[in-house]
């Protein structure tokens, strides 16, 4: 009796001797784990605040504002667009730096204003040549030095040659600045302005085009061709070997790596079937291949969770399979299959490799017309715009990023709103 | 025009719906009884007009680009085109597409402009004849199903027949996307293995894709041995998973056992929002904010790290990879019945013993399934390693080093490149063959594991 209460009440003392490390166990272990999701969640305050306060600059644009006379002597109607329409602008510049003799000195103050000056000049002149003989106000984007000046990211206290502008060419602009010629509107540019090799004058029409078309096409293939294999699969096919390998298939699918689908691109669609390169078709279709697994396993999902009792009070009314499953099955799964195929489309926008692989990376300046044309696509503007050695074309990056995140942030809230909606517990 | 053809489809398969319903109403108020309601009739008619007339219309648009090829070259095939290699057919036809276009670059011969007018006559011709072709061809068919229309036409059978057809096409769609990629990786690296020998390729040690621009060049012979290629692959994945295992494994053990409901509502979204952010985003803020910073804690550690260093895309792509991880981890310790647990704990094992030594071994086949997809996932990773990783092939495993990656390669070696006759160019689709055979036993291997697991405790 002695021995046993001894041995309990030592047993109880090993416990209790030994809870103090085991609760420090404990304690470790959380720590740990909060400060694994603390990591987490700090690369994604960096990440996010990092692409941010780089690229919320992007979406102001310096301009300057000059008072041009459009001289009938210099342009003439009958020739137009032909004209010398740059020494216009060195002509309006004249009176404001008077004492800039040699052509030199001239076209450096030139500079200031972008290289597409004289081109926003040509196009209103050509558009309404009632203009000549008269001075019209002209506001256009500063070069990207003069802009990234202007923003305060060119420090003036760096040693003057190790800076991209001299004191010279920042004391020019300085008075353009004082005499009031200079403002910062907000850069509608970057949303409608198409590509150009100009920083200040690079926009994403074209890309924003591309990827609509893309994912037009996309959406076109991947959503009946994903439901009609989804219902197949889930209401008809017969438990064989068969479905079985289609299985298989589509779940290695949702897994090959992304590049693999660009080299199926390039090799199936344009070198067999001779499709155009660089068109948003062809990277629709291949977006279209890698999105499927991904609506088919949401359908089947939305599919299987419509309760049976559904399907047995339709079947007992006498419908026969398929006008149960097109009837009732499918518009009671639509919620759901509607939110899958929108986080697949989100994830198509994102696609980078394969579109990269087909051609969508090329110097386009002009918005696609149709899926056929030529075009880049919102991810692959960032990786040429990230390519780019301009210094202006940094903040352009992460402000385009920005923008793509926007319309990924606006797919995925319609998904989880559609799900709020009409998901049904049943 | 495309958008025009298009609409015609949708045109000739709305009247013959149309048609079809009209006529069976009409049969039903003689007082005759339909064996299928009137909407099966018509959906029958738009059937079987609509998809012969889809399927004439996409092999018109997929074919008619070689077929009008074919004509050019055959018609000049004696003068102009006789003995000519592959690649030369299809530079002097992309010179007469441009001049048929109207883009002229200096004078072109009198020849390629006489061909890139017999071109312009030949697209013209396809563009004028499609339409009316489709509609000859949907013509016989909507007076067919029209004639089928009687009283006792089981409509509604042969329509579910198509339907049930048409959704088969769909689930093997899936199975021949496969094919394609397997039919198009091998093909085309069956042609580069009949330039480089297959045991240089996978033995040696020496990747210098350059192809002798003159063939006199002797210098630039080119080494295609992808050892240090895939050296490289390994050592970035091996840097991400690295990072990521860890934080995943112990973000989701945490979330699983110990996080108040409410930390569990914010974590998992701001993790499902890492994953959502595309790898291109990654791969700037690699360029942007990570190298750097790994610069300028080498300089200060007087460390030698590259400007492209395998850490900054690996770290990168372990960033990535987190969300991946603990979602997996998440799953398997879900899937441990409850019984395990409170058995645990009802034999006095405190909270963390119950997760390191019960619920985490239950749970680790499941895990290890998650672990291995992210492995596959990040040799495949393209876009991370293309904009941070570099693009010489080095046989290093330091990871300070710069490396080279498969994925890199392959988009470098396909960029701005179309034609495939040079080792460079289908140099790329053997590395794309390797890497699809080696992600593809991984996935099947890891799948079958999650699998099994998911089986055992059902």
């Amino acid at each position: 009796m002695d021995t046993k209460t001894a041995h309990q009440e030592s047993t109880a003392t090993t416990v209790a001797l030994s809870l103090p490390r085991r609760r420090r166990r404990q304690f470790g272990l959380k720590a740990l784990g909060l400060g694994a999701i603390l990591v987490a969640f700090l690369m994604l305050v960096i990440l996010i605040g990092s692409i941010f306060m780089s690229g919320y600059r992007a979406f102001v644009q310096t301009h300057v504002e000059l008072p041009v006379y459009i001289n009938p002597q210099t342009i003439d109607v009958a020739k137009l667009p032909r004209g010398n329409f740059r020494s216009l602008l060195t002509d309006s510049l004249q009176p404001i730096f008077p004492e800039l003799e040699s052509r030199q000195e001239k076209s450096e103050a030139l500079r200031i204003l972008s290289n597409g000056a004289q081109f926003m000049l040509r196009d209103r002149v050509v558009a309404d040549p009632s203009l000549i003989g008269q001075t019209i106000q002209l506001i256009v984007p500063v070069s990207d030095p003069y802009d990234q000046l202007n923003k305060e990211l060119i420090n003036r206290t760096t040693p003057e040659e190790r800076r991209r502008l001299n004191d010279r060419q920042i004391q020019l602009f300085d008075r353009l600045k004082d005499a009031g010629m200079i403002s910062t509107p907000l850069n509608t540019g970057i949303i409608f302005n198409p590509d150009s090799r100009f920083p200040e004058l690079a926009g994403l029409k074209g890309a924003i085009i591309g990827s609509f078309w893309a994912l037009l096409v996309c959406f076109l293939i991947s959503f009946p061709v994903g439901i009609g294999a989804a219902i197949y699969l889930e209401e008809f096919a017969p438990r064989n070997r068969i479905s079985d390998f289609i299985e298989v298939n589509i779940n290695n699918l949702a897994a090959v790596p992304s590049v693999v689908f660009g080299l199926l691109a390039v090799a199936v669609f344009i070198g067999w079937f001779g499709l155009p390169r660089s068109a948003p078709f062809v990277g629709g279709m291949t977006l279209a291949l890698m999105t499927m697994p991904t609506v088919i396993i949401a359908a089947r999902a939305a599919l299987k969770s419509v309760p049976s009792s559904i399907r047995e009070a339709a079947l007992g009314c006498g419908a026969s399979k398929q006008q149960v499953v097109f009837g009732h099955v499918l518009p009671l799964a639509m919620p759901g299959i509607l939110t899958g195929t929108i986080i697949g489309l989100a994830q198509a926008l994102g696609e980078t490799a394969p579109l990269l692989l087909i051609g969508m990376n090329a110097f386009i300046t002009s918005a696609p017309t149709g899926p056929f044309d030529s075009s880049t696509a919102l991810p692959t503007q960032i990786f040429i715009w990230a390519d780019s050695p301009e210094r202006g074309f940094v903040s352009r990056t992460s402000a385009a990023i920005l923008v793509l995140l926007g319309f990924l942030i606006a797919m995925n809230s319609l998904a989880i709103f559609l799900r709020s909606q009409f998901e049904r517990k049943w | 025009m495309v958008t025009a053809t298009f609409a015609l489809l949708l045109v000739l398969t709305a009247i013959s719906y149309a048609i079809n319903v009209r006529a069976a109403y009409a049969i039903r108020r003689t007082g005759q009884r339909l064996h299928s309601i009137a909407g099966y009739h018509g959906l029958y008619g738009a059937l079987v007009v609509g998809i012969p007339v889809l399927i004439l219309l996409l092999f018109w648009l997929v074919v008619q680009g070689s077929v009008i090829d074919y004509l050019v070259v055959t018609k000049f095939a004696d003068e102009h085109f006789g003995g000519l290699g592959e690649g030369e057919k299809q530079l002097i036809l992309a010179e007469i597409r441009s001049v048929a276009n109207g883009r002229l670059f200096g004078e072109p011969a009198e020849w390629v402009v006489e061909a890139a007018q017999y071109l312009n006559r030949l697209v013209d011709l396809s563009k004028n004849a499609l339409i009316p072709v489709l509609v000859l061809v949907a013509l016989p068919l909507m007076v067919l199903t029209r004639r089928q229309v009687q009283a006792d036409f089981r409509s509604r059978p042969r329509a579910e027949r198509i339907v049930l057809a048409l959704m088969v096409m769909c689930a093997v769609v899936a199975v021949f996307t496969t094919i394609g990629i397997v039919a198009a990786l091998l093909f085309e690296s069956i042609r580069f293995f009949s330039l480089v020998p297959i045991d240089e390729f996978l033995l040696g040690l020496n990747w210098e894709p350059q192809i002798p621009m003159r063939e006199d060049q002797v210098a630039a012979e080119g080494a295609f041995g992808w050892i240090p290629v895939i050296v490289g692959t390994l050592l970035v994945m091996t840097i991400a998973v690295t990072m990521a295992v860890p934080i995943g494994l112990l973000s989701a053990i945490y979330l699983n056992e110990f996080a108040s409901p409410w930390l569990r509502g914010i974590a998992k979204p701001i993790l499902e929002i890492l994953a959502g952010v595309p790898t291109v985003v990654y791969g700037f803020f690699a360029i942007l904010v990570i190298a750097p910073a790994l610069r300028a804690l080498g300089e200060t550690l007087q460390l030698n790290i590259a400007p492209n260093t395998a850490l900054a895309a690996g770290g990168v792509m372990g960033i990535m990879l987190i969300p991946f991880i603990s979602s997996f981890t998440d799953d398997a310790l879900n899937a441990v019945p409850e019984d395990l647990r409170n058995g645990a704990l009802a034999l006095g094992a405190t909270r963390t013993e119950t997760m390191l030594q019960v619920l985490f071994p239950a749970a680790l086949p499941g895990i290890s399934g998650g672990i291995l997809l992210a492995v596959s996932r990040a040799i495949g990773e393209t876009m991370i390693v293309v904009m941070a990783a570099g693009l010489i092939a080095k046989l290093t495993f330091n990871p300070l080093d710069s490396v080279t990656t498969v994925t890199v390669q392959i988009v470098t070696l396909l960029i701005g490149d179309t034609s495939f006759d040079n080792p460079k160019t289908l140099a790329a689709f053997a590395l794309g063959l390797m890497l699809f055979l080696v992600t593809l036993v991984i996935n099947v291997y890891a799948l079958r594991i999650v699998r099994q697991y998911r089986e055992v405790y059902e």
